[in-house]
């Protein structure tokens, strides 16, 4: 019998983990559905005009999506934590902050994939213009892995914490500020005609250092959290 | 149970380090900072073009700078927390996140105070204070954390990571806000940037940041003994040493 | 089954073990050395921290005081090769509740590269047979028990560490553990698990480790 390479092991664990996500379909659904509801609240709210629409319409894409990526946070390894698979993931022989990144992948998977998927459905609700549309696409895919990171870093954080939902958004708007800083210039900028790869090179080399240092945090957090 | 207290020496030797060292810190502290606030305020000339208004420089300067060096430390602390198990950087986090988050706090109110005769109105987006108030959230979150734990030690290792995130954070949103403010505010130029400041306004500013430094080791060092003596109480020296004072 | 290449240094070694949680002291200045063969009952009231000493050896858990060492170096010197020694089974078992015994088991191969094993044969021997397809958190907490347990056949680690491995299981179900103890002590391998009551191994003595509840406040 021959051990696995790392490799196989990570695509089993992502493997396990998107079928256990089919079994609970709502966890992955909720947080679009609030997306969706949410950007439906800014016309009613500050009244259909096209023009004032289009012109904020990044800036509540973004917000929103923010928000909506803090929903499902919680349940990101609480499961785990509780049923004690996330113990059996210490004790892998592979690193923790390598195996880590499975489910932070299955989560980007689950969260941030829909809604760049979902973003022309968005751009279209707010009056977004034809240029803006694929601006919004880039920015979201490539933003929203550096959410999936940072996200996962305050899940682990707040494992041990009853009802830590509340601490988990505290600890990580502010680490989400230059991702939405980047993005809605990026997005405004394409609206208008400009260039936009600045901003969008910054925003993949957000996401790359985040995505490359968040497992190391990420593991420490669940070190700590299963002591 | 003797034969386990020998690596819980540490606490007891800082805790008497700081008690030595801490008289002097105080004293410094008195010295630099009466001197440069009074130097500052009452001494220095005037601004030409801001009048006596730019005066708030000798607290908003140093209290913005320290807020940041109070970060730093605290990341630093944290780092040897997690890779060493010291026990007293552990205790360090909540010693100094709150005077952090002071500091931060006079930097937001002074700038205010200096906002509301320069820009006639008391909060501006201004790329320095957008920086100061995610700061204090950065602040928040690590003290909201740190108390979110009922064990003290899980606590300060969460916090201690998110300390260090944070502090691999704090340049990229800095760098963010600065850009962004370049962007949405054009041609205004920010109050908080001149070239060159005379002489005569350096000299105090220089012993309000010297003061202000002694200030926020003083105010660190003296909740740091009080976590360590709280933490100790049940070792016989922590008693000792309540039964003395 | 792979062995580390061993020197004289014994399997695990316990080293002035000491544990304090929640400001109680659960045990202190434990020494013991576990040799490769060898069955090991941990045993002691509730509270006395057998659950904790389980932990601490498989390295989950930082003890107070004290040093692990695995063939005569720290756990953390070889980490990666413990972990490919060890099976742990702790209080909370690691089965997922959204999937199905056979799915569990399945992923459980995957994990362990024993894809070899027939899972059909596996399942009729611990019946779960005819549950195979129910889904694991509808199962009654023997039944999950047994979906835990079948971990014990699909692995190639040497040390088992298991933490009350017999709670909820029925007569059957603990003679079924009870052989499957002796197979591996007979292959070679290493059992350390906790029980609070005494239990009479046919075949098989256990060294004792016996813990006290110390209740000590600190």
């Amino acid at each position: 019998m021959s051990q696995l390479s790392s490799r196989q092991i990570w695509v089993t664990l992502l493997k396990r983990d998107l079928r256990i996500a089919a079994r609970r379909r709502s966890d992955a659904l909720n947080p679009l559905l609030f997306l969706l509801m949410v950007v439906t609240l800014f016309p009613l709210g500050i009244g259909p005009g096209p023009d004032i629409l289009a012109r904020i319409a990044p800036g509540i894409i973004w917000v929103a999506a923010l928000l909506a990526s803090l929903l499902g946070l919680e349940r990101l390894f609480r499961d785990d934590f509780q049923d004690g698979t996330l113990e059996q993931l210490c004790l892998l022989p592979q690193p923790l902050a390598f195996t880590v990144t499975a489910k932070m992948a299955v989560h980007w998977l689950l969260s941030g994939l829909p809604l760049v998927i979902l973003s022309p459905v968005l751009a279209l609700l707010l009056s977004l213009p034809l240029q803006g549309w694929w601006a919004l696409a880039l920015t979201l895919l490539l933003g929203t892995p550096a959410l999936s990171a940072l996200g996962a870093i305050g899940a682990a954080l707040t494992l041990q914490v009853q009802r830590g939902s509340s601490l988990v958004s505290l600890i990580l708007i502010p680490l989400f500020i230059p991702l939405l800083i980047f993005a809605t210039a990026a997005v405004e900028n394409a609206s208008m005609g400009l260039a936009v790869h600045g901003q969008l090179a910054i925003l993949a080399a957000i996401s790359v250092l985040t995505v490359t240092l968040a497992p190391l945090a990420v593991a420490a957090g669940i070190r700590m959290s299963v002591n | 149970m003797w034969r386990w207290l020998h690596p819980y020496a540490k606490p007891e030797a800082t805790y008497h380090l700081l008690q030595k060292l801490l008289p002097w810190f105080v004293a410094l502290t008195l010295v630099t900072l009466v001197t440069g606030v009074i130097w500052g305020l009452a001494f220095a000339p005037g601004d030409y073009q801001q009048g006596d208004s730019y005066r708030i420089i000798f607290l908003h300067v140093p209290s913005a700078i320290f807020s940041m060096g109070a970060y730093m430390g605290m990341a630093i602390m944290g780092a040897i927390a997690l890779i060493w198990q010291i026990k007293t950087a552990e205790w360090s986090i909540p010693a100094i996140a709150p005077v952090g988050a002071a500091l931060t706090v006079v930097a937001l109110l002074t700038g205010a105070i200096w906002g509301k005769p320069m820009w006639g109105t008391w909060w501006v987006w201004d790329a320095r204070l957008t920086s100061e108030l995610i700061l204090l959230f950065l602040y928040v979150g690590v003290m909201a954390l740190y108390f979110a734990f009922d064990d003290a030690r899980t606590g300060a290792k969460a916090a201690a990571i998110l300390s260090l995130v944070g502090v691999i954070n704090l340049p990229i949103i800095h760098f963010s806000v600065e850009w962004w403010n370049t962007l949405h505010q054009g041609a205004t130029i920010t109050k908080f940037e001149r070239p060159s400041i005379a002489t005569s306004m350096l000299i105090p500013l220089l012993i309000c940041l010297a003061g202000f430094a002694f200030l926020t080791v003083s105010l660190v060092m003296m909740r740091l003994k009080n976590e360590i003596l709280r933490h100790e109480l049940h070792r016989p020296w922590a008693q000792q040493r309540l039964e003395q004072d | 089954m792979t062995q580390v290449a061993s020197t004289n240094s014994p399997l695990l070694h316990a080293e002035q073990l000491s544990s304090i949680r929640g400001g109680r002291v659960l045990f202190e200045n434990l020494n013991f050395s576990v040799s490769a063969g060898q069955l090991w009952q941990v045993s002691g009231p509730n509270g006395a921290g057998k659950s904790s000493l389980l932990r601490i050896l498989t390295g989950l858990l930082a003890p107070s005081n004290g040093l692990v060492s695995f063939y005569g170096k720290p756990l953390s010197h070889n980490w990666s090769e413990y972990c490919e020694q060890l099976l742990f089974i702790g209080h909370k078992a690691a089965v997922k509740g959204e999937l199905s015994a056979r799915e569990n088991f399945h992923w459980q191969q995957q994990l362990s590269s024993t894809e070899d094993i027939d899972a059909w044969e596996l399942l009729e021997k611990l019946g779960l047979l005819g549950l195979e397809d129910e889904l694991t958190a509808r199962l009654s907490a023997g039944q999950q028990r047994r979906v835990a347990l079948t971990r014990l056949w699909a692995t190639q680690a040497s040390l088992w560490i298991l933490d009350e491995p017999f709670t909820a299981l029925d007569v059957q179900g603990i003679a079924l553990l009870q052989q499957r103890f002796v197979e591996h002590i007979q292959n070679g391998g290493t059992i350390i698990f906790t029980s609070h009551q005494s239990l009479t191994l046919s075949d098989l003595t256990p060294e004792k480790l016996s813990l006290e509840y110390q209740g000590e406040i600190l």
